[in-house]
């Protein structure tokens, strides 16, 4: 049996941690590339949301290398990722791969067919062992998250552009080449120190912009079009709330073991969106009242085309702009995105944020400059 | 004076109305129903929604625009949940708010949860929040819910007969609020008079195709059949058409085009989601590998699965409005379900809110003329010895 699982983002590197330590023999598809997109564009419905066609384009790159089963975890919707794991098998199915698909949650509510497939998945190893091996997984996701997060931070200030990238960009492909979640935290080690090496220019103030939307688009590198970096090297810094150790410790394990959850941000969306609808449009439109309250410069909103949640989010945001005076720039990707054209928006967008700042500070004393 | 209610004539309307007609009716308020879905409604809706939205959410944005200044409440519940463990979709359960943070100058929105995932009695619970707002009298409230619940069946019972929802609620609907006032839009006035005429001259055309029994113009016993879940032998050239989609784009005729209508008057018999029994669709939506969180992607895969059971179909219509999430998969699935196990025609039309009818005119007769040739010259054997229909056996 040779696992294999579709990318998110750096999820990869947990997921290896993860089956490195169960001794789970697997095979890492290749990294998202234009190939994979249209690997799956061709076989995934048209209106199905863009990461459904990335995720299948991995598998089928997986599969192409070996790999006869996936692993998937399943939800309960109403966001259409819960069903994932069926449009991944019927799909699959359809084009003769005989590749199995496992859904790592409790079908109809049956836990012990859930226990039988770990069983199954790990040849029966300990229970011990499983949540050790959980353990390291979930520490590695908060490490790699808090790494990304600094080199938001770094980015927009280092003084020799692309040293951040250089460094984040080595760890990202030499990390597939470790074994184990022991080397790994190791190594995530050494990249923070060589990260905070990088000379910085401490007196630069840079716009700060807040990245909401849909999980998949803004953590993904590919789907975003590595939004985050560019960002950064426009001299800006960004923040998100929403990450993958995020997702694990609050939606997986707080919620089945049933502790009190980070929930700032349904706080704030109360007033505009009074329910869980799904997805992750209470965060978004909850994280974009947060930021404004921090003093952000700008919030972009990121996701693919039909995502249902993310549409009741948008409707909601110009009220949220208006009554907390932030800009929010909505960008919506599917296969057919151009960059330039997104990047135009993106530029046009940091220009105006700039413009704003600046006349904040000289309002009444001097005229704007003129570019 | 009693107070105004005002329901969009969109979304759960053909569903739920008769339910909440009479629970309002009973409370003592007055009930203002959007006017019939038209253009302006349509142009209303699509300029204040945001452009990503589905063309119902669109519509219903212009309805709820049509009577914002002629009421004291806007009913616009919130519909989480309509069955155990299924949502109905994520812009059902925002949907209050999306109007809330869009429209402006709105009257008091009435925007309870109904929620009926984990238990069905937290529907007598919203309804008892919602009575509230006309009552203090919990008994009256809870009357009125029985009251409610008892011509919401019978409504269901009509529709199993074959009657559409839209014309049902149409002629009630108009009775109670206009009654001097013709208010049919022109389309459905045109539907009505074109229904007539060109059913009559269709059988002429079709007249040549039949076979030994007769066509009937109305529905007779026979065709009921087809509503019980029973087979039924195929013996004159109507055609059984099933039309399988949500019930706010089947029903609203304006928004899917007259697709049922054009259906209707090509000589088929229509038979939709909300005409099958809702036992048998249960049943077999329960045969997924993992069931469905959607309410309507467990009908109607469930329909779906059903009528690849029965031999009367002929083919099978999807409608789906672009950018439809749930459909975006549902539909994906029923396709591979059909095409895996039988030989049916399906095609799947996308409505969204470009005003070009010709498009779907030529896919309805084209699927349609598809049908009726395939049946005609099913038993001619080509000249290299494949049967004919053999390659026409993709509708698509």
């Amino acid at each position: 049996m040779k696992v294999t699982f579709p990318h998110m983002g750096n999820m990869y590197i947990c997921v290896k941690a993860l089956l490195d330590d169960l001794d789970i023999d697997y095979i890492l598809p290749p990294f998202t590339s234009k190939k994979t997109l249209e690997i799956g564009t061709k076989h995934v419905p048209e209106c199905a949301c863009l990461p459904l066609k990335i995720t299948l384009g991995n598998l089928m790159e997986a599969y192409e290398l070996g790999a006869d089963t996936v692993l998937m975890v399943g939800g309960c919707g109403p966001c259409r990722f819960g069903y994932y794991c069926e449009m991944h098998r019927e799909i699959l199915h359809d084009l003769g791969t005989n590749m199995k698909v496992i859904t790592l949650e409790p079908p109809h509510g049956d836990v012990k067919e859930f226990l039988r497939r770990i069983k199954n998945l790990t040849n029966n190893a300990g229970i011990f062992k499983i949540l050790h091996a959980i353990k390291n997984a979930t520490k590695i996701a908060i490490a790699v998250d808090d790494l990304e997060r600094l080199t938001f931070k770094i980015r927009p200030r280092e003084v020799e552009k692309g040293a951040v990238n250089e460094i984040y960009n080595q760890f990202k492909r030499d990390v597939i080449n470790l074994k184990g979640s022991k080397e790994i935290i190791k190594f995530i080690e050494e990249t923070e120190k060589k990260l905070l090496q990088i000379k910085t220019d401490e007196s630069f103030k840079p716009l700060k912009i807040g990245i909401v939307g849909e999980i998949y688009t803004t953590i993904d590198d590919y789907t975003s079009f590595s939004i985050q970096q560019r960002l950064g090297g426009m001299g800006v810094e960004v923040h998100r709330y929403v990450t993958v150790s995020n997702w694990i410790t609050e939606h997986i394990i707080k919620q089945t073991l049933k502790l009190p959850r980070d929930l700032r941000f349904a706080k704030a969306a109360r007033p505009y969106l009074g329910t869980m609808i799904g997805g992750h449009a209470q965060e978004t439109v909850g994280n974009t009242i947060l930021y404004a309250q921090d003093g952000y410069d700008g919030v972009i909103q990121i996701y693919p085309l039909t995502c249902m949640p993310e549409i009741v989010a948008e409707s909601i945001l110009p009220a949220v702009e208006r009554d907390y005076d932030i800009p929010v720039l909505t960008l919506i990707i599917d296969e057919m995105t151009g960059e330039a054209g997104y990047f135009t928006r993106v530029e046009a967008f940091i220009d105006l944020l700039h413009r704003r700042r600046e006349k904040k500070q000289v309002e009444g004393k001097y005229i704007l400059s003129g570019n | 004076m009693s107070k105004k209610i005002g329901i969009p004539r969109g979304l759960f309307y053909y569903q739920f109305y008769p339910f909440w007609k009479s629970f309002f009716e009973e409370l003592g308020a007055e009930i203002v129903v959007s006017d019939h879905t038209s253009r302006k409604i349509l142009d209303e809706g699509v300029k204040k929604c945001v452009d990503e939205a589905c063309l119902p959410v669109k519509i219903f944005f212009g309805h709820v625009e049509n009577i914002k200044d002629k009421v004291d409440y806007l009913f616009l519940p919130r519909y989480t949940s309509v069955s155990k463990k299924e949502y109905v979709c994520p812009k059902f359960g925002g949907i209050p708010d999306m109007i809330r943070n869009t429209l402006s100058d709105l009257p008091e929105i009435i925007d309870t949860e109904i929620n009926l995932r984990r238990t069905e009695k937290n529907a007598l619970k919203a309804a008892i929040e919602i009575g509230r707002y006309f009552s203090d009298d919990n008994k009256a409230i809870k009357k009125a819910y029985k009251k409610a619940l008892i011509s919401y069946r019978e409504f269901r019972q009509q529709v199993k007969k074959g009657i559409f929802p839209g014309e049902l609620l149409d002629n009630s609907a108009n009775r109670v609020q206009n009654r001097n006032k013709q208010n049919f839009s022109p389309i459905y006035d045109m539907i009505n008079i074109k229904n007539e005429d060109k059913y009559k001259n269709n059988e002429d055309k079709y007249s040549e195709d039949k076979c030994d029994d007769k066509c009937n113009g109305d529905r007779s016993e026979e065709d009921n059949n087809l509503f019980n879940g029973k087979n039924r032998i195929n013996s004159n050239m109507k055609l059984n058409i099933a039309v399988l989609g949500h019930g706010y784009n089947l029903y609203d005729s304006y928004c899917n085009m007259n697709a049922l209508y054009k259906l209707r008057n090509l000589g088929a018999n229509i038979i939709t989601i909300d005409m099958i029994d809702e036992n048998i669709i249960n049943e077999k939506s329960n045969l997924l590998n993992k069931k469905t969180f959607w309410y309507f992607g467990s009908k109607i895969i469930g329909c779906a699965y059903h009528l690849l059971d029965r031999n009367d179909i002929d083919g099978i219509v999807y409608v789906m409005s672009f950018g439809c999430g749930i459909d975006s998969f549902i539909c994906d699935l029923v396709e591979r379900a059909i095409r895996r196990n039988k030989n049916i025609p399906f095609i799947i039309l996308t409505i969204d809110e470009h005003t070009g009818e010709a498009g779907m005119d030529t896919r309805i007769e084209a699927f349609i003329d598809m049908i009726r040739w395939r049946k005609k010259y099913e038993s001619d054997i080509s000249s290299h010895g494949k049967h004919v229909y053999m390659c026409q056996s993709s509708a698509r």
